[in-house]
């Protein structure tokens, strides 16, 4: 997994809440026995309309995404983490994310990071025209001068982020304990 | 040993620690792993790309069910028929080469044990009290109707327990809800759930293991524990507990994978135990009198989007939310639908009774007791039952239900989930309108430019009828006998 520490860019501002995995990813897509290919189809539906930030080519490549409430709601496929790194994006911005996706993402090193309503609601003005720099090491989020927002995020997840740890090699290593819990609960 | 009062879920957590980390990330012991073709095929590319083999096979199972047709399976010859879209095609056989290849029992898609993997655990008892289940569906909490603390995980997850049999998780908070009293006539499980995520919203649960408590659940059948379980996830919640009890030991007894003879005798006598000690205390906690329920669809693209059948579509202007006000407005149009219209007005052109939300054969009686001597409104273009699994099938078309659901009209389809999310050919063309048993709502979840208003079985049978959304108190108030 490539380590998280710091990203700029541009961020797709999608004043929604409840913005869920079939919005993200619609299931139609699902078929894929791959990771990778699914950024093409991701918010599809948003898409098709004349207005959409991700018809605009300013945003094109954006690695940030500012949202609101309850992001990635719905089901649990991961296709929807898949389609936003195929999409180049690295970091979600919102007040709050349904625990599924921000796990799901947080396998994919996207960091998932909470901010107050007041805060998130400056970024989706500010993404408007401005870069967006999130850094997982210092824990802030920055508009050049005029936004400066800390945030905190689950040590664990963060230590993670900041390593691009495989958590399946780090289980592993305690094989020893494994078996002994199925010896003890006789499984 | 602490005496401290524990809830239901903190005992079963409590029973699955492996390791607990100093940042109480807990390495937790997964019992059973039930794998599906969507969710599965990079999980076991990882495993291949990194040398690794599934590390207990015998505690998992895989079946087929998001991408398989509903259309006729077997040949004349009595061998499979092909699956016509390449892609679904290609994710079936991946799945066939990765249970064979990493050793995982396999239901076969022309198996009469197939199903929906969600239907399929808690009728093959693979799904049993006490143990900690996962798949990769958020769906997955259904199977803590039983007793079980089961969760979606995403394919990342699903990787992780088929090499190591454990996740690493932190403890959840705990949500009480409680109900009491009786469901009204015509009111069901499926009306309370979409009560409760209408009072709470979709973000209500989140970070929390709901527990369902009270007189109205204690009196509840598995099945409608598990159409309530099942949309936990709609309320956020990755996971709804249900004390165990003798409706789910009598459930449970003899099914194929249960435990047999004296291990069942032993189990159920722990199973006794699994109940929140007096005294424990939920992080929040919800009351609701079932007396306040009444048939409930949805009105938008949320599963929070409620209102009761003799109501109105709301106005986004009476959202004091701004959020929701823009919400409500795109719902709208998006639905089709005006501010004020009475829901029994809305006319539909398509039936789904399905899912792994209401696809039992409790489900399908409900529906047939009001179908019975009745037809499908001329409006309707398409309206198809597809049962959960084929042994749901199979005991529904030894009480006659098919042909209940054929005389009326209905398509009676081969299991699977089908038009719950579209993946198969069963999708509901743009625009057009469906009430549907399943459990999402979501833009273009049926299909896109879908339109779909969730509700109970008995409501979508009554909605076929009169080719509208209808209250089917009135229906069957001159009868006044609904299957329960």
């Amino acid at each position: 997994m490539i380590p998280f520490t710091r990203v700029e860019g541009r961020a797709y501002p999608l004043p929604f809440s409840n913005i869920d995995t079939d919005l993200i990813i619609p299931a139609v897509h699902l078929k894929t026995i791959r990771r990778s290919g699914l950024g093409q189809h991701a918010f599809e539906a948003l898409r098709s309309t004349d207005d959409s930030v991700f018809a605009d080519p300013a945003f094109r490549g954006a690695p940030i995404i500012v949202a609101l409430d309850n992001f990635g709601c719905g089901s649990s496929r991961e296709h929807a983490a898949w389609a936003l790194v195929d999409l180049g994006v690295r970091a979600v911005v919102a007040p709050s994310f349904s625990d599924i996706f921000a796990s799901n993402a947080f396998k994919n090193g996207i960091a998932t990071v909470e901010l107050d309503h007041a805060a998130v609601e400056s970024l989706l003005e500010s993404a408007k025209t401005d870069s967006i720099v999130v850094d997982l090491e210092s824990m802030t989020v920055t508009v050049g001068e005029r936004d400066h927002f800390t945030f905190t995020m689950d040590p664990f997840r963060r230590d993670c982020l900041l390593a691009g740890l495989d958590e399946i090699a780090l289980t592993l290593s305690h094989d020893d304990a494994i078996t002994a819990y199925e010896q003890r609960m006789g499984i | 040993m602490s005496e401290r009062p524990r809830t239901l879920y903190e005992k079963i957590w409590d029973a699955h620690v492996v390791e607990r980390r100093d940042d109480g990330t807990c390495l937790i012991y997964i019992d059973r792993h039930l794998v599906h073709e969507v969710t599965s095929p990079q999980a076991f590319e990882g495993l291949r790309l990194a040398g690794r083999k599934v590390r207990r096979p015998d505690l998992t199972l895989a079946v087929a069910d998001h991408n398989l047709p509903t259309t006729p399976r077997i040949r004349g010859n009595g061998g499979p028929l092909l699956i016509e879209d390449p892609a679904s095609a290609e994710q079936l056989a991946a799945l066939q080469e990765n249970v064979a290849e990493f050793g995982v029992p396999y239901i076969d898609a022309i198996a009469a044990e197939q199903g929906i993997v969600h239907v399929v655990g808690p009728e093959q008892g693979f799904t049993l009290p006490s143990t900690t289940v996962v798949c990769g569906d958020s769906h997955t909490a259904a199977h803590g109707a039983l007793g079980a603390l089961a969760f979606g995980i995403g394919t990342s997850e699903v990787e992780h327990v088929l090499a190591t049999q454990t996740l690493m998780m932190k403890p959840s908070k705990t949500l009480e809800i409680r109900v009491d009293g009786e469901l009204g006539f015509g009111v069901t499980p499926k009306d309370l759930i979409l009560a409760i995520i209408g009072q709470i919203g979709t973000a209500g649960g989140t970070g929390h293991v709901i527990e369902y408590r009270g007189s109205t659940f204690e009196a509840m059948s598995i099945e409608g524990r598990l159409t309530v379980a099942n949309m936990s996830i709609e309320a956020g919640a990755r996971s709804g507990l249900f004390a165990p009890d003798e409706k789910t030991f009598a459930y449970l007894e003899g099914r194929q994978m249960a435990p047999k003879g004296e291990s069942w005798q032993r189990a159920v006598a722990g199973w006794r135990q699994l109940v929140t000690d007096p005294g424990a205390t939920f992080d929040r906690s919800v009351h609701i009198d079932a007396a306040s329920v009444a048939p409930t669809v949805t009105w938008g693209t949320s599963p929070e989007d409620v209102a009761t059948i003799t109501g109105f579509v709301p106005s986004p202007d009476s959202f004091t939310d701004a959020g929701k006000r823009d919400a409500a407005m795109r719902s709208l149009e998006y639905m089709g639908l005006e501010a004020g219209q009475r829901l029994q007005d809305i006319a539909i052109e398509h039936v789904f009774i399905g899912s792994c939300t209401n696809s039992r054969i409790e489900d399908l009686r409900a529906a047939a007791s009001v179908l019975k001597s009745r037809k499908c409104s001329d409006r309707i273009k398409q309206a198809l039952v597809v049962p959960g699994s084929g042994l749901v099938k199979r005991l529904a078309e030894a009480e006659g239900l098919d042909r209940i659901f054929i005389e009326a009209g209905f398509e009676w389809r081969e299991p699977g989930c089908s038009m719950c999310l579209a993946m198969n050919p069963d999708k509901v063309p743009p625009r057009e309108r469906c009430a549907s048993t399943s459990n999402r709502n979501f833009v273009g979840r049926q299909g896109p430019g879908a339109r779909t208003h969730l509700m109970s079985p008995v409501m979508a049978a009554a909605a076929a009828v009169n080719g509208r959304l209808t209250d089917v108190r009135e229906m069957m108030g001159d009868i006044g006998e609904l299957a329960a």
